[in-house]
């Protein structure tokens, strides 16, 4: 028996199109827009002024605060302008502009970087060093790596979980990224359990992966504080709390973290990003991204700078093909429409999805039939159809009394509502008031 | 800016090929075996009283979505279908047709579109029709053309009681249940459908082979159907083992009468069900209860209309009080 979540969830058509490509190495872009918001908390600082020449890997904004991190320049090159651009949450954000000198641009991809085992740094450098990187979550949710490291002296940690789910459809940016840098990950995690003194981890793998559950129970057959997982496709399995769930069966409390049963989650490409700072002290300036899409020529992984924009890469693998009618950064189920392609790819791209018109085209909205099943799918144990009614109606008290707070926005609801209700649009909605009414409160 | 036609909503972007009209859709497929059985057993009889209810409960959504609110007609969506169907299902063959008619009228405009139409009724459409002829026409309601005979003779006059009626009518007359148990049909006839009564609740196996299909289909989930009918066998087992000479045995109360067709058909319509498993627990047990109560102590030979529709009224103080359990509910988090 596969392990899961028990409760909720769904089975989308996986549509991996790209699990058997390799990751390529995307193009320098001549120009790139590095965002200073690309992590969840506090906008980092800009640390550099218009004309300046910038070196590859140099602090350009600085961690704004505690839940806050550093931001490299991704290329060599001249800052030309301090200005702001939309990204993907719909509103402007500053952003630094560099235009890349083309010359100096590929001194980090020139280096060889030969699997590295030994650690020579001791904890408190280790999360330093994790710290200075600008280490965040690449799972999507981009939080500060840091904060996840930093423990308080009641937190008891017995378990170190490693996501490699990758449960969204059409993303395979984990996927090739575990097939292609299996021995680093395995030293990032040893490097995370010898920073915060874990003996026991988990490597959390769907089962639509068979090829990198064989690989790393292959590499870790000596290794037995190193488990693997394999997990039954289903979605949200991704979500920290349902995996913990799954694997550990036991139940982050609401509105809780990890951290309260004894469990830090922590992404194959965070663990990858993490061994590449310790080992060779290279800070987070590029991911693997994957873009695809039904209809695009030649779907394809990816290594990108941060700050590339959106557009070169879909140029890269063929253009936007002409019924298209949306593009979207990260999954279908949880990533964001994107108004244009001129906005950049930041630290928490994990893939860019093409749409055709005919998958992209919501269907009519119909009366609910009370049917259940958005509450039989809901990962968190709500009633969608209820926060619904409630927050059309205006009711955003008692939407919070139905604990409206603890939605996850899976989007398991609304892919399943058999009158295609827009529920987790009102949700969301309702959300962003509840939130700012229990501010006021405050 | 390369590319102006493209849109933007909120995630998910990607929708699962659920359609209300394909679960409408399917409950009329799973309609379809008992239909045949009736049609087999009542003739012509039986089409003509489900399509004088199908084509009249879509002519009157019909007329009230376009006349009276004015609104869009939907009445492809398949509910009005179901809704026409089951009400035929609850009535005796060789119902009058205006009856049929006012049955109609009652289901579609005063249970579901005085509610606010498809998803706002409280009670079941379709047993609020039977309930209104029930109690405006007892007699022609309860005037069953007996089976076998009747395929040649359609709109004859030869009429039997269904086996529940038979029942209560000889326990009032204080025979005992062996003395009964000549005069109603076995066991295996009632399974197949050779027994008296409404026209759907004829053949129990071929309304179980439907509710199979929509327990499969994922229409429906098992725990109303399996639940009220327990409820029903434990009850009326209690019973029966008490006194086997008073009350008939639960084998009788589940393949008589309306259960199996109100346990898979009627008690699990979405709109006036529970919307949790647990409240669909409950509700099925109150259903089952109900049904016995009726059927042992009250008046009516059969009681499972009744106990849907009573059960009906609790569903939206089920749904208040039965919620799903909230995940990482009741366990105390150090943070907060």
């Amino acid at each position: 028996m596969l392990k899961t979540f028990p409760k909720g969830g769904v089975h989308p058509h996986e549509n991996k199109l790209t699990s058997a490509k390799a990751i390529k190495k995307m193009p320098v872009p001549k120009v790139v827009y590095v965002p200073i918001s690309q992590h969840i908390g506090i906008p980092s600082i800009i640390v550099v002024e218009r004309k300046n020449k910038v070196a590859i890997g140099q602090v350009i904004a600085k961690s704004g605060g505690y839940v806050s991190s550093n931001i490299h320049s991704p290329v060599a090159g001249t800052v030309t302008k301090l200005d702001k651009i939309i990204d993907s949450s719909g509103y402007k954000k500053q952003c630094i502009v560099i235009r890349t000198d083309a010359k100096n641009s590929s001194n980090f991809d020139e280096i060889k970087f030969p699997l590295k085992e030994e650690i020579l740094l001791t904890p408190s450098e280790i999360l330093q060093q994790i710290t200075k990187c600008g280490i965040v979550g690449l799972g999507g949710a981009t939080f500060p790596s840091h904060v996840k490291l930093i423990l308080k002296e009641d937190n008891k940690i017995d378990f170190l979980i490693i996501n490699g789910v990758e449960c969204e459809p059409y993303l395979t940016a984990d996927h090739r990224l575990m097939l292609e840098k299996a021995d680093e990950i395995i030293v990032g995690i040893k490097i995370l359990m010898f920073a915060l003194h874990i003996k026991k981890v988990v490597i959390g793998i769907e089962n639509n992966k068979k090829d990198a559950i064989a690989l790393f129970k292959k590499l870790l057959k000596n290794e037995d504080r190193i488990k693997i997982a394999a997990l039954k496709v289903k979605y949200p399995q991704g979500s920290e709390k349902q995996l913990v769930k799954a694997i550990l069966k036991r139940e982050v409390p609401k509105n809780g973290l990890p951290l309260d049963v004894g469990v830090i989650v922590h992404n194959v490409g965070t663990v990858f990003a993490i061994y590449e700072a310790i080992q060779y002290n290279k800070p987070l300036i590029e991911r693997v991204v994957t873009v695809t899409g039904k209809k695009l020529k030649n779907p394809s992984n990816y290594w990108v700078k941060i700050g590339t924009p959106i557009k070169d890469l879909i140029e890269e693998v063929g253009g936007v093909p002409e019924e298209t009618r949306k593009i979207v950064n990260g999954g279908p189920m949880m990533g964001k429409a994107i108004k244009n392609t001129d906005m950049p790819v930041t630290k928490g791209t994990s893939g860019i999805l093409v749409i055709s018109k005919e998958e992209a085209s919501r269907k009519e909205v119909e009366n609910c039939i009370r049917c259940g099943e958005c509450i039989f799918v809901c990962p968190m144990g709500l009633e969608p159809f209820l926060l619904m009614n409630l927050c059309e109606r205006g009711m955003y008290k008692r939407a919070s009394i139905e604990d409206i707070m603890t939605c996850i926005e899976c989007g398991s609801c609304s892919y399943v509502c058999p009158s295609n209700r827009p529920l987790l649009d009102y949700i969301r909605f309702g959300k962003n008031i509840a939130r700012k009414l229990e501010t006021v409160k405050n | 800016m390369n590319t102006p036609s493209i849109i933007i909503s909120g995630s998910p972007h990607i929708h699962s090929d659920r359609t209300s009209k394909k679960i409408m859709y399917d409950v009329v497929l799973a309609l379809i075996p008992a239909f045949l059985v009736s049609l087999y057993i009542f003739g012509i009889g039986a089409l003509i009283v489900t399509s004088v209810a199908v084509f009249s409960c879509l002519l009157f959504e019909y007329l009230i979505q376009k006349y009276l609110l004015k609104t869009e007609v939907t009445i492809s969506d398949g509910s009005a279908l179901i809704t026409g169907i089951l009400l035929a299902f609850n009535l005796p063959s060789g119902f009058p047709i205006w009856m049929i008619i006012v049955g109609s009228l009652v289901a579609i405009g005063i249970a579901k579109f005085s509610f606010g139409g498809l998803g706002f009724n409280i009670f079941n459409p379709a047993l609020v029709g039977r309930v209104f002829l029930l109690i405006s026409f007892p007699v022609q309601m309860t005037t069953w053309p007996t089976s076998i005979d009747n395929q040649t003779t359609i709109f004859d006059a030869v009429t039997g009681a269904t086996p529940l009626g038979i029942i209560k009518e000889g326990l009032m007359f204080g025979e005992t249940m062996t003395e009964i148990s000549t005069k109603i049909p076995s066991t295996l006839d009632m399974l197949l459908g050779i027994t008296g009564g409404s026209l759907g609740e004829m053949s129990s196996l071929a309304l179980i082979f439907g509710g199979l299909f929509l327990i499969l289909r994922k229409v429906v989930t098992w725990h109303i159907p399996v639940v009220m009918i327990l409820t029903i066998v434990v009850i009326t087992g209690i019973f029966w083992r008490i006194d086997p000479q008073q009350y008939a045995n639960p084998l009788i109360h589940i393949l008589s009468g309306g259960a199996i067709l109100g346990a898979f058909f009627m008690a699990t319509d979405l709109v006036t069900s529970p919307m949790t498993k647990k409240g669909m627990v409950i509700f099925a047990v109150g259903i089952g209860l109900i049904t016995v109560v009726i059927r042992l102590f009250g008046a009516y030979p059969e009681g499972v209309s009744f106990a849907i529709i009573i059960m009906n009224a609790f569903v939206p103080l089920i749904n208040k009080y039965f919620k799903p359990r909230r995940f990482g509910a009741k366990i105390k988090s150090k943070i907060i």
